[in-house]
């Protein structure tokens, strides 16, 4: 199978120090890919490096055809920023032209009410925030989804329903996700391999043979209590 | 022979622009950036005198040339950019201002409405057509990168290009501007009125709506009262706009945003 995907050598240096180091992994159509690690250790970097934010070496090749639905870790917005929900979807509906989905369907799939989009960005909770930008990135109709810590912030039920909805479109649309997370329970529940980034050399390989209190231990450089369970 | 309709006509324009630009000036936190930027036009103002050129003409390129390099600096580290921006432009307001001289140098800083020629009527008003329209048709990808770059980038926009063309039109809209508040107070007008849609909008349209109306109407209010009383414009544009600013400061029960602080509360 043709990967999605292909990252080869990839490194990534800001002046003196050394973020990434020859991290190679490849990642297949209808994928889960987990990434996980400690604080620092450049995971969202590394996103921002694949979608050609930040200069790097080495190579990273993404199939022909692919659209990418970039979802960031929290931004940093002004309160009275005149923008609303609604404003910042349909720039990316004027943007995807023909491509686009339909906002409200995806409003209601995220469980985000219409009248919280109406409201401007800069008034809408942690949560409520991280819905309209995984709503902007699925009204773009992506085919690969990046998430950067998806549900931080979020509510129960709110990163009980993402969560649903990325496996649903995984299964239904054979859509492509890269997720990076601190919930290793999640990881093993959903994702199809686990690429790790800290201490020591990268790891990369599905969840049963990686979560185990040694390579977790080596990843974080210190004693993780997490179990592998049953899926 | 210009006539006060054609600088009324030239003002209006100028301002509308400027009302466009502002507003995203404001939300891209660019406000401090506005007035050393139009300071860079009067050494551009002091050179073409000399040469005996008209001196909008000198302002305008030195005006796109100090776009240019905020343009090239914004990649490198934040603080460093306005460490740079603070000593190049506040330097070329001091060069400026030995090169410029007398009279001259008062009307560069403060703004003269002087004789406007037709070609510089259509060539301005042209000029702010072409700002409005890129900003209409940018309005999209420029509330993307705003809220975030790097999701902009995904969702297909150039963002550095973006960014020049932005920079450029901004730099553009200062020498508009520059015959009717000079040197010294085009940027701000650029800001004010931006600062008061920001306050009492709840919406991108409504920001671009109610900043656009402020700034013509303070242009042509002071622009009035400055025929009147024969005093210079510029400052009295400026005293319009900051008394309709502080106007915006006022709570008004029936504002937009406080409707929306009333739901948010909830």
């Amino acid at each position: 199978m043709n990967p999605v995907l292909k990252v080869e050598k990839l490194a990534v240096q800001f002046e003196a120090i050394h973020i990434l180091n020859d991290l190679s992994f490849s990642v297949n159509k209808g994928d889960l890919l987990a990434i996980i690690g400690p604080n620092g250790a450049g995971k969202t970097v590394l996103l921002r490096a694949l979608i050609g934010s930040i200069p790097f070496s080495g190579t990273v090749e993404w199939a022909p055809g692919t659209r990418i639905g970039y979802v960031p870790q929290k931004l940093d917005l002004d309160r009275d920023i005149p923008i609303t929900g609604l404003d910042f979807l349909r720039a990316r509906v004027a943007l995807a032209g023909k491509r686009a989905l339909d906002i409200s369907s995806i409003l209601m799939q995220l469980g985000l009410p219409l009248e919280v989009a109406r409201r401007p960005i800069g008034t809408l909770s942690g949560g409520q925030f991280q819905r309209i930008l995984i709503a902007f990135a699925l009204v773009g109709d992506p085919n690969v989804l990046l998430l950067d810590e998806p549900t931080a912030g979020v509510d129960e039920p709110g990163e009980e329903r993402i969560n649903e909805l990325v496996h649903r479109l995984q299964l239904s649309q054979g859509l492509t996700a890269l997720f990076i997370s601190h919930e290793l329970s999640i990881v093993n529940r959903y994702a199809t391999n686990v690429l790790c980034i800290g201490h020591g050399s990268p790891c990369f390989g599905p969840p049963r043979t990686l979560l185990t209190p040694e390579t977790l231990r080596d990843l974080y450089g210190t004693e993780v209590k997490y179990h592998v369970h049953d899926r | 022979m210009s006539t006060t309709v054609d600088i009324l006509l030239l003002s209006v324009a100028m301002a509308a622009a400027s009302g466009f630009i502002g507003s995203f000036a404001v939300m891209k936190r660019m406000a401090l950036a506005a007035d050393p930027l139009s300071h860079v036009a009067l050494p551009g103002i002091g050179v073409a005198l000399a040469l005996h050129i008209n001196p909008m003409i000198g302002a305008a390129a030195m005006l796109v040339f100090g776009a240019l390099l905020v343009w090239a600096l914004e990649d490198r580290a934040r603080a460093a950019t306005e460490t740079v921006i603070g000593v190049v432009f506040s330097a070329a307001l001091a060069v400026g201002s030995i090169t410029t001289s007398g009279e001259d140098l008062i009307d560069a800083l403060f703004g003269a409405t002087g004789s406007l020629g037709r070609g510089e009527l259509a060539f301005g008003i042209a000029m702010a057509s072409a700002i409005i329209a890129f900003i209409v048709i940018s309005r999209n990808s420029l509330i993307v990168a705003f809220v975030s770059p790097d999701v902009a980038r995904t969702a297909g926009v150039n963002v550095r290009r973006l960014d020049f063309f932005y920079l450029e039109a901004f730099a553009l809209t200062i020498a508009l501007g520059l015959r009717f508040l000079g040197v010294l107070l085009m940027g701000a007008l650029i800001i004010v009125p931006a600062a008061s849609g920001r306050r009492l909008a709840g919406s991108l349209s409504a920001m671009l709506q109610i900043t656009v109306t402020i700034s013509v109407t303070s242009t042509l209010i002071g622009t009035w009262i400055g025929l009147y009383l024969r005093r210079q414009t510029g400052p009295l544009i400026v005293l319009v706009a900051t008394g309709i600013f502080l106007l915006s400061l006022l709570p008004l029960p029936f504002s937009a945003r406080r409707r929306s602080q009333v739901t948010a509360s909830r």
